[in-house]
């Protein structure tokens, strides 16, 4: 499961989900880095399914805060988690 | 802050309703959810996506017009009083909030999924997701890729994916070849022929395409995972599966309007007139949140909207009729049979938020349930973080077809805020503890 990116990319940025380093590039979400790291699910979540902010699959929480990962674009050294 | 009109969406109703009450005049404000404007059909990711030129379009014209536009702002509660709309978001500074005379609801559409066995393994994404993924985010939902469903998306989504460098392992088309033929479809011919360029493509590719088929389950399989077709186990790495649009009812349906089912245009869907106007006063409707007519016809429903606001003439409604014709036919041949739902078997998961399986579903039928609403409130069925929106309308359809009654005798499930799932403290915004107010305790 590598390699799924395709065509151009902004600049690279790095972040973290639970406790993995995730690198990143400019104007991905946190669904798509997750997606493209090999990261599809996790306990009772995943990181794509409607990919519109509608079935909350991928809800996950940055500095405690409730966030859809299909919404919210990656920034360099978030700390992103699967649980509260 | 009070505005002349708000706008639900910046899609290519919402944009064009907004380019349209700029010109004449009027105070907007238009609220997306989204980073860009363009809607589903024109979403883009700065600075992955080039961006569709008739998306850079419409983003032009709105950042040239005198709307306020905010993005990344998700509204979680409309109020309706004496003066007009009382609109609550929560956008990057938290809680947001407007007042409107009236409101246009743009919200657009959402797609149909329909349960089968396994859907809720990670890997398994709708088709119109597969679409953004590909064309806002530039990534593959997969190397090899089953592509399965109803309608269009199949073939843009098939096409996408190898346009990309990836494998369309199966593409499974729930339609017989002849649903294809619809003489609405003559109506752009230049779509028609993009279509078929796709087709030409996957047949270059020797991409099986197994017609009149479905997806019966999806299982892990290794790293990986299986798809079951007609017996057949078909090894992938992900699964796309949708069975076209649904309007998206959400706010319309919290304020009250009268919305009509009819399979023809996506199912249920909010009621307006010819122009755009809902019966709930000061509001009113444009796009596919009307009933799916697609993206042509959309910017001709925002703009008539926006003119019935001001009270301007409308002048002819033919251009958005013939418009809609292509969008109305493309949904259609997204539009399956019954035996998508009876086929589900007892164990397999309906409502994916409450882990509900169809036989809990059923028993609670079996009990007396007529409605959506029954359902829901028996088993929890569309109680979870998704409000329904993945389940809903399976589950609609298995009761009608459980009871023999028609969609609209199970109805659709009541509206109510929050509408979609937010953290206390994001709209609480700062207060003292010591403000509050307090009733003096109860003597005892």
């Amino acid at each position: 499961m590598s390699d799924l990116r395709i065509g151009e990319r902004g600049n690279p940025v790095a972040f973290y989900f639970d406790d993995a380093r995730i690198e990143a590039f400019e104007g991905e979400t946190v669904s798509s880095a997750l997606w493209a790291h090999g990261i599809r699910g996790w306990e009772g979540g995943r990181a794509y399914f409607c990919a519109m902010g509608v079935c909350q699959q991928c809800t996950v929480w940055i500095d405690s805060a409730r966030v859809e990962g299909c919404r919210t674009p990656v920034r360099n050294g978030m700390r992103v988690r699967s649980r509260p | 802050m009070t505005f002349d009109l708000a706008i639900l969406g910046a899609g290519p109703a919402g944009a064009a309703a907004a380019v349209e009450a700029s010109l004449l005049g009027m105070r907007s404000l238009v609220i997306d959810e989204q980073v860009a404007a363009g809607g589903q059909v024109y979403r883009a990711s700065p600075p992955i996506s080039s961006g569709d030129p008739d998306g850079d379009r419409l983003r032009a014209s709105l950042a040239g017009c005198s709307a306020s536009v905010r993005l990344v702002h998700r509204l979680w509660n409309v109020e309706r009083d004496d003066d007009g709309f009382r609109l609550l978001a929560i956008g990057p500074e938290g809680a947001f909030e407007a007042r409107a005379r009236s409101l246009i609801v743009a919200a657009g559409a959402q797609e149909r999924f329909v349960p089968f066995r396994g859907w809720e393994l990670p890997g398994v994404m709708g088709l119109a997701s597969a679409t953004i993924l590909i064309k806002a985010q530039r990534l593959l939902p997969g190397r090899n890729v089953v592509v399965a469903g109803a309608g269009p998306l199949l073939y843009a989504v098939a096409h996408g994916i190898l346009d990309g460098g990836g494998r369309v392992v199966a593409l499974v088309d729930a339609q017989p070849r002849s649903a294809w033929w619809m003489p609405d479809l003559l109506s752009r011919p230049d779509l028609l022929v993009r279509g078929m360029s796709w087709l030409a493509a996957l047949r270059r590719a020797k991409v099986p395409i197994l017609r009149a088929s479905v997806v019966d389950a999806v299982a892990r399989e290794g790293d990986g995972l299986s798809a079951t077709v007609q017996g057949r186990a078909i090894a992938c790495d992900a699964v796309c599966c949708g069975f076209g649009l649904m309007p998206a009812t959400d706010v319309t349906r919290l304020l009250g309007a009268t919305h009509s089912f009819d399979a023809a245009l996506g199912g249920w869907h909010v009621v307006v007139d010819d122009q755009q106007r809902c019966d709930v006063p000061g509001l009113y409707a444009a796009g596919d949140v009307a009933g799916i007519r697609g993206a042509a016809s959309a910017p001709h429903q925002g703009r008539i909207a926006a003119r019935a606001v001001a009270g301007a003439a409308i002048g002819s409604t033919r251009e958005r009729d013939g418009a809609s014709r292509f969008g109305v036919a493309m949904n259609r041949a997204a539009q399956v049979g019954d035996y998508v739902i009876s086929s589900i078997a007892p164990d397999v998961t309906m409502c994916v938020c409450e882990r509900l399986p169809r036989s809990v579903i059923e028993a609670a039928i079996d009990d007396g349930c007529v409605t959506i609403n029954d359902v829901k409130g028996a088993t929890r069925c569309g109680m979870g973080p998704c409000g329904g929106r993945m389940c809903e309308d399976a589950v609609a359809r298995l009761i009608a077809i459980k009871t023999s009654c028609t969609r609209r005798d199970v109805g659709m499930a009541t509206g109510r805020p929050p509408l979609r799932p937010v953290a206390l403290d994001a709209i609480a915004g700062d207060f003292d503890y010591e403000a509050l107010p307090m009733p003096a305790p109860a003597p005892l």
